[in-house]
C-alpha cells in the first residue's frame, strides 16, 4: 500500500450552481477509475474540503466516462455575486481536490 | 453533415473568435453565447436608461466584420446576444447590413423577459419559489431587477425554417443554440429525446467556446499546441444523433477524448438527468472515441422526456459589497498580512459597525482554494515573497459599507511594515445583484419568433 496524490491519478474540472460547487475528476487511465470509486469517498472530499464545504457532499458515478462528479454543497460562500471569495465560481476547487493523498495497491 | 461553430463562450470571450470560426475554414452554422445570469440585470439597467440599450452589442460589432463573408458563404448565426432587447439589436444588426448594402433576413426570439408579467403571476398562484430555498417570490418582489424564462432548441428551429440566416435570440439556453440546427437541418421532433439528447450534449461541449479544446485543460497542459491561436470548438453533426467534435486545421489548443470530458463534467449535477427545455440528457450513456487528431466522436447518447417547466432566472437587488487589498513583503509576509486584518477588524468594531460577513483570504498564502492541505508549510511560510491580504465586507448598510472602504489605506502608515498596493484608492462600494432560479409552467409563457428583412 502506497500513498499517492490524486494528482497523479486523475484530472479534474469544477463549476458552480449558486451556492454549489461541482468537482468533477476522471481517471488518467481508465484501469484508475476502480480505485477513484473505492477511495474517493463522498466523507473523504467533506473532510479534505473541511472549513470551505459547509453542507452535505453528493458523489455520482459516471464509468462511461471514467469520472466521478461531486457536489460540494454550500461551498461558494453564498455563490455568484454574494460571495465575497477570491473564487467565487469553485473554479479551483478541481486541483483542491487533487491534492487528495489516496492508498494505491 | 452539418458543421456547427461556437465562437463565444462568454460575453466578454475573445472577440476574434467568431471571426476566425467563419474565415478559417468551413461551418454552416456559427452560435454564440453571451449571456450569464448576472449578465440580464446589467443589461436590464441599461435599457431602462436607454430603450434602445440591454443587449450585446460586441454581436453588433462582429457581425459587421463578417456580414459579407456570411452571406457569400450562407453561413447562417445564432445568438442569445438580444439579452432583454431583442428587438434593438435586430435594428442594430439590419442598420448595419444596410450601410453595407447587404440583404439579410433576421429573426428575433422574444417572450422570455416576464418581467412585466410577474404580479399577474403571482396573483395567479404561480409562485415562482425559490429551487434552493423553496421561499416564494413574493418574499424579494420589491427588488427584482430582471425576470427571464429560459427557452430551448426549438423557437430557434422555427426560425430558421422560416428563412432566416441571423437569428438574434433573448434568454436560450446554451445548449440550445447549438441544437437548433440539427433539428432545423434533420427534421428531429419534439420527443425524439435521444437524438435531442445527443444535439443536447453536443451545445454542452461546445458552449464555453475553447474550454473543449485546449483551454483551461488539465491534462498535459503544457504540451498544448499554440494557445495563442487556440481554435474554438466545432460540431460535425449527422442526422443519426452521432457527432463529432474538432476544430479547424491549423489552429491551436487540442481536441482529445480527455479535453472534451473535462468540458462534459463542467457545471455537472446528477449527469444522468441533464435538464434543458428540450430534454433529459444521460451523460452515462456517452461513448467517446478519438477519431482522428483533433477529432473525439461521440456515441450511444440516451435521453428522456422533457419536464412540464421552463427554469426561469430572476435577479434581484441584494445589498451592497467592498473588497479590499494590500500587500506585504517578505519576511514573515503572511504573519503580517494577518495582523493587519486583525487591526482592520478591531477598528470597525470600534467604530461600531457590523456586516452580515466580513471575509478576509491571503492571496500568495491558500486565497483560492482554501482547504487545510493547501495551507504554506512551516518552513515556507516566513520565506514568501509577499502576500496580497484581500479583506471584503457585505451588508444591507451601504453607509457601513462605504465607511469600511475608508478603512484599508490608512494600514499603510498605520499598521505592520513593509507594505504596498494601495495606491489604486479606495474600494468602490457594489450593488450585489442576485440570482433567484425558480420553475415556470411551459403553459403559462410562449416564446415568440419574429422575422424581418431590410430594404436594401
Amino acid at each position: 500500500m502506497a500513498k499517492r496524490k490524486l494528482i497523479e491519478l486523475a484530472h479534474a474540472r469544477s463549476g458552480d450552481k449558486g451556492d454549489t460547487a461541482n468537482v468533477g475528476i476522471i481517471a488518467r487511465k481508465p484501469e484508475f477509475y476502480s480505485i477513484l470509486v473505492k477511495e474517493v469517498t463522498a466523507d473523504r472530499v467533506k473532510e479534505h474540503f473541511r472549513g470551505v464545504c459547509l453542507g452535505k457532499v453528493e458523489r455520482f458515478e459516471i464509468p462511461n466516462l471514467s469520472a466521478l462528479n461531486f457536489l460540494l454543497h454550500e461551498s461558494l460562500d453564498g455563490g455568484g455575486t454574494l460571495a465575497l471569495k477570491a473564487d467565487p465560481q469553485g473554479k479551483t476547487y478541481s486541483s483542491a481536490l487533487l491534492r487528495m493523498e489516496i492508498d494505491v495497491d | 453533415m452539418i458543421r456547427i461553430a461556437n465562437g463565444q463562450g462568454f460575453w466578454g470571450d475573445s472577440l476574434e473568435a467568431p471571426v476566425e470560426q467563419v474565415r478559417r475554414g468551413p461551418i454552416d452554422y456559427l452560435t454564440l453565447d453571451y449571456l450569464a445570469e448576472i449578465t440580464m440585470s446589467i443589461l436590464q439597467k441599461q435599457r431602462s436608461r436607454d430603450p434602445k440599450a440591454g443587449y450585446a452589442r460586441d454581436f453588433v460589432d462582429m457581425i459587421a466584420r463578417v456580414l459579407p463573408d456570411l452571406v457569400e458563404r450562407r453561413i447562417r448565426v445564432i445568438a442569445n446576444a438580444g439579452g432583454v432587447n431583442p428587438a434593438a439589436c435586430r435594428d442594430a444588426v439590419l442598420a448595419v447590413a444596410k450601410r453595407q448594402g447587404i440583404d439579410v433576413a433576421v429573426a428575433t426570439v422574444a417572450g422570455d423577459d416576464i418581467m412585466g408579467k410577474l404580479d399577474e403571476f403571482i396573483g395567479r398562484g404561480v409562485a415562482l419559489k425559490n429551487m434552493e430555498t423553496g421561499e416564494p417570490l413574493s418574499s424579494i418582489r420589491d427588488r427584482v431587477q430582471s425576470a427571464n424564462v429560459y427557452f430551448g432548441a426549438f423557437p430557434v428551429a422555427e426560425a430558421l425554417g422560416n428563412g432566416a440566416q441571423i437569428v438574434i435570440t433573448g434568454r436560450v439556453t446554451d445548449t440550445g443554440l447549438a441544437l437548433a440546427p440539427m433539428i432545423h437541418e434533420f427534421g428531429w421532433k419534439v420527443d425524439d429525446w435521444d437524438r435531442l439528447s445527443a444535439g443536447t450534449i453536443a451545445g454542452h461541449t461546445v458552449e464555453c467556446g475553447a474550454q473543449c479544446t485546449g483551454g483551461n485543460c488539465q491534462i498535459d497542459w503544457e504540451s498544448i499546441p499554440n494557445m495563442a491561436d487556440i481554435g474554438y470548438p466545432i460540431i460535425e453533426a449527422e442526422p443519426d444523433g452521432t457527432f463529432v467534435i474538432t476544430k479547424h486545421a491549423g489552429t491551436g489548443g487540442r481536441v482529445t477524448v480527455a479535453s472534451v470530458k473535462e468540458q462534459l463534467l463542467y457545471e455537472m449535477g446528477d449527469p444522468r438527468e441533464y435538464i434543458t427545455p428540450d430534454c433529459v440528457a444521460d451523460f452515462t450513456t456517452i461513448q467517446l472515441e478519438q477519431c482522428g487528431p483533433d477529432r473525439v466522436r461521440y456515441t450511444g447518447i440516451r435521453g428522456r422526456p422533457a419536464t412540464p417547466f421552463y427554469k426561469v432566472s430572476v435577479s434581484y437587488a441584494a445589498g451592497f459589497k467592498a473588497i479590499g487589498s494590500l500587500v506585504y513583503a517578505w519576511p514573515d509576509a503572511y504573519k503580517k498580512a494577518r495582523a493587519a486584518d486583525r487591526i482592520i477588524r478591531d477598528r470597525l468594531d470600534r467604530l461600531g459597525l457590523t456586516f452580515d460577513e466580513i471575509r478576509t483570504e491571503f492571496v500568495g498564502a491558500n486565497a483560492t482554494q482554501g482547504i487545510p492541505s493547501a495551507e504554506p508549510s512551516s518552513e515556507v511560510e516566513p520565506q514568501l515573497a509577499e502576500v496580497l491580504m484581500r479583506i471584503g465586507v457585505r451588508s444591507n448598510d451601504r453607509a457601513a459599507v462605504d465607511r469600511f472602504t475608508k478603512e484599508i489605506a490608512p494600514l499603510a502608515l498605520n499598521g505592520p511594515p513593509v507594505v504596498t498596493g494601495f495606491g489604486s484608492g479606495r474600494p468602490k462600494v457594489e450593488e450585489i445583484v442576485a440570482y433567484w432560479p425558480a420553475l415556470i409552467p411551459k403553459t403559462e409563457v410562449a416564446p415568440e419568433m419574429t422575422l424581418w428583412r431590410n430594404e436594401s
